[in-house]
């Protein structure tokens, strides 16, 4: 395969200079960020790379099977980084884990058996990236709401389950307004595609000489790609999450109530 | 007997509130008393399986809470809170999301009367009641479940005196009309007094005393206290 851009260790380099200006603002401003953008960077360069390396040998191998186990783990790891943001729900990992999973699975999937892209690894592994990334976002601001929105409302919650009502009747209004949550950035970001701000993908084959059209359809493709899977892993996650507030009993757990003695 | 506690004991936060506790409640209507963190509410939501007590046994007219089907339970015996915690939408919808849940109807004009309120209230949006209306509206809900006893929580806590007085005066012409048990919990023992054929009073999370209230009636046998 020929590169279609030459780019090496000095240019990436060069692009810290802005890094750089953003640093000495935040020490100018007492904003005391400059740690978190040391660590930021130095994480993405390290991250970025070893993920570079696995990718060519994934691309070299041409194993599916290889290709499953990388997005397979992109899933794990993207379950335990989003737990943390989802600290007040009882149990978190194992509904992310699903809910990543089955994005990637349902995503990928229809795209092959619709013929959209062939199965080989060039496709999938980024494709599968971008999925189980943006999928990971949407399900712990939609996981995070949920247990905010429980704590805050146990009041409500437990007067529905004194009228007799289900664990599932009584959290039922505050489950819409997780979905909505998880699922609404991309909405609009999708709505001012092209308008307020060009796609990353868009931008990366305009960069790399493609027809503008032809980026256009692949960005097309991939938005609707991840309004689908953002869709899936916000719903499955709060809908799998949802249970753990509840003993089998329909009563509110302690960790989220803080009820007079 | 109504309620038996036998040896219970119950955490809320981590911290046990409720110690070895033993409690017989019968018919009627029962006040427990007690200063705030004496574990009261804690006792109330045992009742009705909101809770769950870390050990011990809580029967209902003599069969063990666990093996009743706890919604029917939650139906039979409801809970008013302490604060109310109305659902969106408007006084009749409030009313009837008990009895909607397992589809039956109710008359709402009926209701409201009954926690009185005035009738014409049932089209009103929830969220601009009064604190006093609203406990009435939480008051007016869990009758439309058409219980058989009423856990009510500080029910006029929120409530200026006068608005009190009403819901005192509401309570008391339930018990004469509905035949309805009641189990209060307040830290005002003179509402207690007022309102209670009998008093447990509730300190540091131990029952230790049960005083028969000035209402006696024939089923106010001394409940058995620890």
């Amino acid at each position: 395969m020929t590169p279609a851009l030459d780019i090496g260790f000095a240019e990436v380099g060069a692009a810290l200079g802005l890094v750089a200006v953003a640093v000495l603002v935040s020490l100018w401003q007492r904003m005391r960020l400059e740690g978190d953008i040391a660590v930021a960077v130095a994480r993405s360069f390290v991250q970025l790379t070893a993920v570079g390396f696995v990718i060519q040998l994934v691309f070299e191998q041409d194993d599916l099977l290889l290709v499953v186990a990388l997005i397979a783990g992109m899933a794990v790891f993207g379950a335990f980084t989003a737990r943390r943001r989802a600290a007040s729900v009882p149990v978190a990992f194992a509904p992310l884990l699903v809910a990543l999973l089955l994005a990637g699975a349902a995503t990928l999937g229809l795209l092959v058996a619709l013929g959209v892209f062939s199965a080989e690894p060039r496709y999938l592994v980024p494709l599968g990236g971008m999925v189980v990334g943006n999928s990971m976002t949407a399900a712990a601001v939609a996981l995070s709401r949920l247990g905010d929105e429980v704590t805050g409302s146990w009041r409500e919650i437990e007067a529905t389950l004194a009228l007799g009502a289900t664990a599932g009747q009584a959290i039922r209004p505050i489950l819409r307004r997780s979905l909505r949550s998880g699922v609404i950035p991309l909405i609009d970001s999708t709505k001012t595609t092209g308008v307020i701000f060009f796609p990353g993908i868009m931008v990366g084959l305009l960069v790399a000489g493609a027809a503008p059209l032809d980026a256009v359809r692949l960005q097309l493709i991939i938005l609707y790609m991840l309004l689908g899977s953002v869709t899936i892993s916000s719903v499955t996650a709060v809908m799998l999450a949802q249970r753990s507030f509840f003993t089998p009993a329909h009563q509110l757990r302690e960790v989220a109530a803080r009820v007079a003695t | 007997m109504l309620f038996e506690l036998e040896r219970v004991r119950a955490s809320r936060g981590g911290a046990e509130v409720l110690h070895d506790v033993s409690l017989a409640l019968p018919e009627g209507s029962t006040c427990i008393a007690g200063s705030s963190g004496s574990g009261k509410s804690t006792l109330l939501r045992l009742l009705n399986r909101l809770a769950e007590p870390d050990s011990g046994r809580v029967a209902y007219r003599g069969r063990e809470l666990a093996s009743l089907e706890v919604l029917a339970l939650r139906r039979e015996v409801a809970l008013v809170p302490q604060l109310p915690a109305l659902l969106p939408g408007t006084i009749a919808d409030n009313v009837g999301f008990g009895p909607g849940l397992v589809d039956r109807d109710v008359e709402v004009a009926v209701l409201l009367d009954l926690a009185g309120l005035p009738t014409a209230f049932a089209e009103r949006d929830a969220d601009r009641l009064s604190t006093g209306e609203q406990q009435r509206v939480m008051l007016a809900r869990a009758l439309a479940l058409e219980p058989r006893v009423l856990l009510l929580d500080e029910p006029t806590s929120a409530l200026d005196e006068r608005t009190r007085d009403h819901v005192e005066e509401t309570l008391k012409e339930l018990r004469r009309r509905l035949g309805i048990s009641l189990v209060l919990v307040t830290h005002d023992f003179a509402q207690a007094e007022r309102l209670a054929e009998r008093v447990v009073r509730l300190e540091g999370g131990r029952a230790i005393v049960a005083d028969p209230g000035p209402e006696r009636t024939s089923v106010s046998t001394p409940p058995a206290v620890r």
